[in-house]
């Protein structure tokens, strides 16, 4: 993986496994970028989950629990799309990992 | 599932010895740590100019400190019944990974070093100069050693190539070459608290949300605690515990058996993580200093015990160091052990006929257990030996209609590794992962097909997310691995509380309480 993307003209800087190096320099372009890199398409399904994450962390500071996550989906979204096979349907490296690169947010570490 | 980029093995009936394949998984080596990662630690930030000699010293002073460490290096006669008894041998057909020839890695340097014959006659004893080559070979292969332990089980002289794993890990951070994963985690530990990152504020909100679901299922108003001074049990479990499935299952099942035990407990947000990596990269200072938050916390708190949570590396950690790391607990309930696991909790209070379990709420799964290496090889539980294999398997059978074990050649002290422990559960090391479960997962199968085996429970979170990642690799599906509390949970019965089914008027007492105890405990 390189370690710059571009979006939109601009060039930014990424981890080695594909995380923005800035938060800060998050636009709506880089998840698009980076699903292309993932050779995924976003959907309003997909910008859905990808909102609330960037809220939640904009008010905890970590990307919410994958309890919290499904709890919220099921609220907005109806129950039959608040479990985690949902989530993997539409992030298939996972919504912790997959989701928080897009929107993002820090990879989650530790034993998940 | 993403995809594999690599060829994911066939699963066989019985695990098969491969033919060797010279360097499969030369490669194979997780993302170096950075600077960042690296000082908090304690560690230089990259490597270091005169890195030889300061490996060289480093090592002199692990010969000193563990005396251990010299009788395996000196004690291998290569009679090779440890070659085909490591997963990663048996799932990568890579010659390196055969215990032997891992530990040898180290065994040349150090005979090369310190001992006569390698310092006169290196050729003779296979004695190597300390190279750059040599250092590359050690950050790969002692990176995919899961320091699981299998091998010494196995060994006439029981020598323990973990130990030689943490060892080369040790003596590599020394010189500013260290792993991200680990050490980015262990920094994590020291600025907020636990392994994910999670800030009180997060994990308040998370288990508030725990409170509501387990309220809405059943109608009992169970706890999930934090930061509350006084209680009488803290409980450390792993920070997954908080975040991840199926781990937060087995969180919510610890609070429903405390409920019934009716005995008051907490979680910490200063201790809220159990894990200790400080143990994968062979560090005591790290080990210690991440220990020493649980006895802080425990002071604090004013607790009067202390119960681990389901996390693997945390029991061997909590059940054969603590009381060096961080005790003494003279301040603790002498009455109990120090620490107890949650198994011995649940099971204890099985025994004296406290829980009452209705077994059909799990009839739609065919359980098996995987022992998780830790647990089975470097810790025990309950009063007798054996403990450890007997009281999880006691619970399931407490809880569940339908058991059966897989082969015993993959059980209790010769289980087999789940892939993914001692610091490799990391994306980069996504290959290594999913063919070192292999041999697991071939057991698995073998019960699946054979006993109608639905669902594997394991007390472990390394365990639990690293098969939620590579059973799909396998054609089976994520959700196949729980938490054993999780089939406590679904099979409770729980008692109702005087404000329980009520509506109005209490819970507005509570919430006042609720505010007052959090005062208290800031």
């Amino acid at each position: 993986m390189s370690d710059t993307i571009e979006v939109d003209g601009k060039q930014f800087a990424v981890d080695e496994e594909g995380y923005l190096s800035n938060l800060n320099d998050w636009v709506p372009g880089v998840a698009g970028v980076m699903a292309a890199q993932d050779n995924l398409e976003l959907t309003e399904e997909h910008w859905d989950i990808i909102n609330f994450l960037r809220e939640y962390y904009e008010e905890y500071q970590i990307a919410p629990a994958v309890r919290v996550l499904t709890k919220a989906v099921g609220k907005k979204l109806g129950k039959e799309k608040g479990n985690s096979k949902y989530l993997y349907s539409l992030f298939p490296y996972g919504p912790a990992k997959q989701a928080c690169r897009f929107a993002g947010l820090p990879k989650p570490t530790g034993c998940v | 599932m993403a995809k594999a980029t690599f060829e994911v093995p066939e699963l066989t009936q019985y695990t098969e010895v491969p033919p060797v394949t010279p360097n499969a998984m030369a490669h194979s080596a997780p993302f170096k740590s950075k600077e960042d990662f690296q000082i908090p630690l304690g560690f230089p930030g990259e490597l270091v100019d005169d890195w030889q000699a300061k490996a060289i010293d480093k090592m002199g002073e692990l010969l000193g400190n563990y005396r251990s460490l010299r009788v395996y290096l000196d004690s291998c006669v290569k009679c090779g019944s440890c070659t085909d008894k490591c997963h990663y041998y048996l799932g990568t057909k890579d010659p390196k990974n055969m215990p032997v020839a891992r530990q040898d890695l180290m065994r040349k340097v150090y005979r090369r070093y310190f001992t006569l014959a390698g310092r006169f006659f290196p050729k003779l004893v296979g004695a190597e100069d300390f190279t750059k080559e040599v250092l590359d070979d050690w950050y790969s292969y002692f990176h995919q050693c899961s320091q699981c332990r299998r091998c010494s089980v196995f060994c006439p002289y029981g020598i323990d190539t973990a130990e030689i794993s943490m060892a080369a890990r040790e003596i590599m951070d020394s010189i500013g070459v260290g792993q991200k994963y680990c050490n980015e985690i262990i920094g994590k530990v020291y600025k907020i608290g636990n392994n994910l990152g999670l800030p009180g504020p997060a994990l308040i909100d998370t288990l508030e949300g725990l409170e509501e679901d387990v309220y809405d299922d059943t109608g009992v108003k169970v706890r999930y605690p934090i930061d509350e001074v006084g209680a009488e049990i803290l409980l450390v479990t792993p920070s997954a515990d908080f975040f991840a499935e199926p781990h937060v299952d087995g969180l919510i099942g610890y609070g429903k058996v405390f409920h019934e035990a009716g005995v008051s407990w907490t979680l910490s947000s200063h201790a809220s993580e159990a894990a200790n990596f400080g143990m994968f990269i062979g560090s005591y200072a790290n080990m210690h200093r991440i220990a020493q938050r649980i006895r802080e916390a425990a002071i604090q708190l004013k607790v009067k015990r202390i119960v681990f949570g389901e996390c693997g590396h945390a029991w061997r950690v909590a059940y054969s160091f603590l009381n060096t790391l961080a005790g003494p607990w003279d301040f603790l309930d002498p009455r109990y052990p120090v620490p107890q696991h949650i198994c011995e909790f649940t099971y204890d209070l099985i025994q004296e006929g406290k829980l009452t379990f209705d077994k059909t709420e799990n009839d739609d799964k065919v359980l098996t257990y995987h022992d998780s290496c830790n647990v089975a090889r470097a810790s025990r539980m309950g009063n007798t030996p054996g403990g450890q294999f007997e009281i999880p398997r006691a619970i399931i059978r407490a809880t569940c209609n339908h058991f059966h074990d897989m082969d015993e050649d993959t059980i209790r002290d010769r289980t087999f590794c789940c892939g993914g422990g001692g610091g490799l559960l990391t994306d980069d090391l996504m290959e290594l992962r999913v063919k070192g479960a292999k041999p697991r997962l071939d057991a698995l199968n073998n019960v699946i097909q054979e006993k109608g085996v639905t669902h594997m429970a394991a007390i472990c979170a390394i365990c639990k997310s690293q098969f939620t990642k590579v059973l799909p690799y396998y054609g089976m599906e994520m959700d196949q691995i729980v938490s054993l509390h999780q089939l406590v949970s679904n099979a409770i019965v729980l008692t109702p509380g005087p404000d329980d089914e009520e509506d109005d008027d209490e819970p507005d007492d509570d919430l006042d309480s609720e505010e007052e105890e959090t005062d208290e405990a800031a």
